[in-house]
């Protein structure tokens, strides 16, 4: 196998259902030209029924595709902008996502909605630096993260066959990263399943979407023998796999580059508390509660770092 | 564009509509029925005239006012009733209530909370079906206040340039809740719609023939393939925005200008219209529906508290924590 980059494997998940299922078509904006490569050929492949370019209308596109999907298709929505899903938030979460439970099961929804490049990336400022997956996964929408080639092209497709509304954030710090994938149709229940991405049994370390590649880094690079967890999914989130990771090491860490105030990270160390006596209290690494400032210098001071990551699992070890 | 209406078939629609609603305000005085609900009485030309060109696999997209938009595309009263008092054998299994009351069966893709909401929605299923090979059509109902949601506009938008079978229905009761239209709506609501490229009517909506005229002639064209249509029907609710709007102390219309209204009133105009004998048997078996509806509903299980978290995903969600 030859190693493809996140990227590459994110827009073969979304070639692959629209092969499998003619059913799946993409919308969203400059898809036909794909500005962000994940569309990239589709329009020569699978010709303008599958892949409509949209006006800059979000609002209106997303539940475009909530209609279309109540009409027996399975619409897949880019936002060439993560904060674009601040416009969408009422259409995938106060309609798309509540209308199973509403019509008391007469239909779900089946639309994914992805960002391709979510997070900062030195200098893109205030509006265009966001990683907005705990503001869905806190209204109960399935939301995944996935943090490497092989699950950009597992759960985007999981996603794309799930019966309800999904949110896949692609991080923009891990579409370049190359890796080995193995490309076939995912098991069902793939969602909502966090996978060990390291062995250890001293302290455990969770983490969600690019965070995964730093933790592995700080976990290969220490003395202690660290687990990582990486949760993948941000709802639902697997509690089992933190609790029982926990349960063993007895230390936890968590890293979510949401901001701290209800994030991700938080709701993990409550799970996990809950239900586990630590040795050591847990310890987060999050995005501040901050808007991103331009200038990079400043960026980088406010994002979760291998540098405090360092120190937040030295303190979990040390207890202090 | 004219059809011939059905006479006793309108009225029969009209008059279910309005002993609904009456019915509906005496059990939410009752406190049978929780929660929020909006009365459709006095527009009711406007859901019977354009669902009476509709086929059943037309589809329509509703509002916060739906329970005439549903009865006229033949939702089952029984399970309405059921619906809005919370039963297990509603519509929506009791998990929508009038805000939401849904049947997928009958082309009603919902009632929706939020004004104009629907109006994409409604693109998007229209563009499917389309796709499909089919030539049925989408009927986006919504109000004056709908027409200053942007998403609305965005929606005309996609069905303008993209020529998708959809009606935009603006049912212009002169309120978006107390503020009124020509307080709200810049311009006129006609040059909106043209500004889309999309043909625009104004049509009496107290008028259940010109209502029906109107809407074959933008279904015809829908059908066809040659896009969208908008008709802003000019209409009037003869009560208050939601059920118990009297005891608010609100008072934004004038005693004189219901009256006025109520002097056009669909009910009297198309009853008028019929042999006394004939609309008394109509009313007769209209009261003996809604009669047996309600005592469906009353009887009816409320549903299991177990079941809670039903139909919240495809696959049943595990409780933990409390």
């Amino acid at each position: 196998m030859r190693p493809i980059r996140y990227q590459q494997a994110f827009a073969a998940a979304l070639r692959d259902e629209m092969t499998t299922d003619e059913r799946v078509f993409v919308i969203g904006e400059d898809v036909r030209q794909s500005l962000r490569a994940v569309t990239r050929g589709l329009y020569d492949e699978f010709g303008p029924d599958r892949v409509l370019d949209a006006p800059l209308s979000e609002q209106a596109f997303t539940s475009f595709a909530m209609g279309a999907a109540l009409a027996g298709f399975r619409p897949v929505v880019e936002y060439q902008i993560p904060s674009l899903l601040y416009l969408s938030y009422e259409q995938i979460v106060n309609q798309a996502n509540k209308f199973r439970l509403m019509t008391g099961g007469q239909s779900g929804i089946p639309v994914t909605y992805y960002a391709p490049g979510s997070g900062a990336r030195m200098g893109l400022a205030g509006q265009h630096s966001d990683h907005p997956y705990a503001m869905f996964a806190q209204a109960g929408v399935k939301t995944l993260v996935p943090g490497t080639p092989q699950d950009a092209y597992t759960l985007f497709r999981a996603a794309i066959r799930d019966e309800d509304p999904v949110v896949v954030f692609a991080p923009a710090a891990s579409l370049g990263v190359r890796g080995e994938v193995q490309m076939g149709i995912p098991p069902t229940g793939t969602i909502g399943t966090a996978t060990v991405a390291r062995r250890g049994s001293d302290l455990t370390l969770v983490a969600i979407g690019h965070l995964v590649a730093l933790a592995l880094e700080v976990a290969d690079s220490h003395s202690a023998d660290i687990e990582v967890i990486d949760l993948r999914s941000a709802f639902p989130i697997d509690r089992d796999a933190v609790t029982e990771s926990a349960s063993k090491t007895k230390r936890l860490v968590v890293l979510d580059d949401t901001n701290r105030t209800a994030g991700l990270a938080a709701e993990v160390i409550a799970t996990v508390t809950s239900e586990v006596d630590l040795a050591t209290p847990p310890v987060r690494v999050t995005r501040e509660d901050a808007v991103i400032p331009f200038a990079p210098v400043l960026e980088r001071e406010l994002l979760p770092s291998i540098e405090k990551l360092g120190i937040a699992v030295n303190a979990a070890l040390e207890g202090k | 564009m004219s059809v011939e209406v059905d006479l006793s078939a309108a009225y029969r629609a009209i008059k279910t509509i309005r002993l609904f609603e009456e019915k509906m305000v005496d059990l939410v005085n009752r406190g049978e029925i929780p929660g929020a609900t909006h009365a459709y009485t006095g527009q009711e030309a406007v859901a019977v005239g354009v669902c009476s060109v509709l086929r059943v696999d037309d589809r329509i997209t509703s509002t916060h006012r739906g329970h005439g938009h549903l009865i006229a595309k033949g939702a089952s009263l029984h399970r309405m009733f059921a619906e809005l008092m919370a039963r297990a054998t509603g519509l929506n299994s009791g998990r929508g209530g009038s805000m939401h009351a849904a049947d997928l069966s009958l082309g009603i893709l919902g009632a929706n909370g939020i004004v104009g909401a629907g109006a994409p929605i409604a693109a998007g299923a229209a563009w499917a079906i389309r796709q499909s090979g089919s030539d049925a059509v989408v009927v986006a109902f919504f109000g004056d206040g709908g027409l200053n949601q942007g998403v609305l506009l965005e929606a005309m938008n996609l069905a303008s340039i993209w020529k998708l079978p959809v009606l935009f229905a603006c049912e212009n009761n002169g309120y978006a809740v107390s503020l009124r239209a020509e307080d709200a709506v810049g311009g006129d609501t006609l040059e909106r719609a043209r500004g889309f490229g999309i043909p625009a009517v104004r049509v009496d909506g107290m008028d259940v023939q010109a209502v029906a005229n109107a809407t074959a002639q933008a279904v015809s064209r829908a059908r066809n393939g040659e896009g969208p249509s908008f008709i802003d029907f000019t209409t009037y609710r003869f009560v208050g925005h939601n059920t118990g709007e009297e005891f608010l102390g609100v008072k934004y219309r004038t005693a004189q200008e219901i009256d006025d209204w109520r002097a056009q009133d669909p009910l009297e105009q198309v009853g008028s219209e019929l042999d006394p004998s004939l609309r008394a048997k109509i009313d007769a078996d209209v009261a003996v529906a809604m009669k047996e509806a309600i005592e469906y509903a009353s009887d009816s299980p409320l549903p299991a508290v177990e079941t809670a978290m039903d139909f919240m995903y495809a696959e049943s969600p595990s409780r933990r924590g409390m």
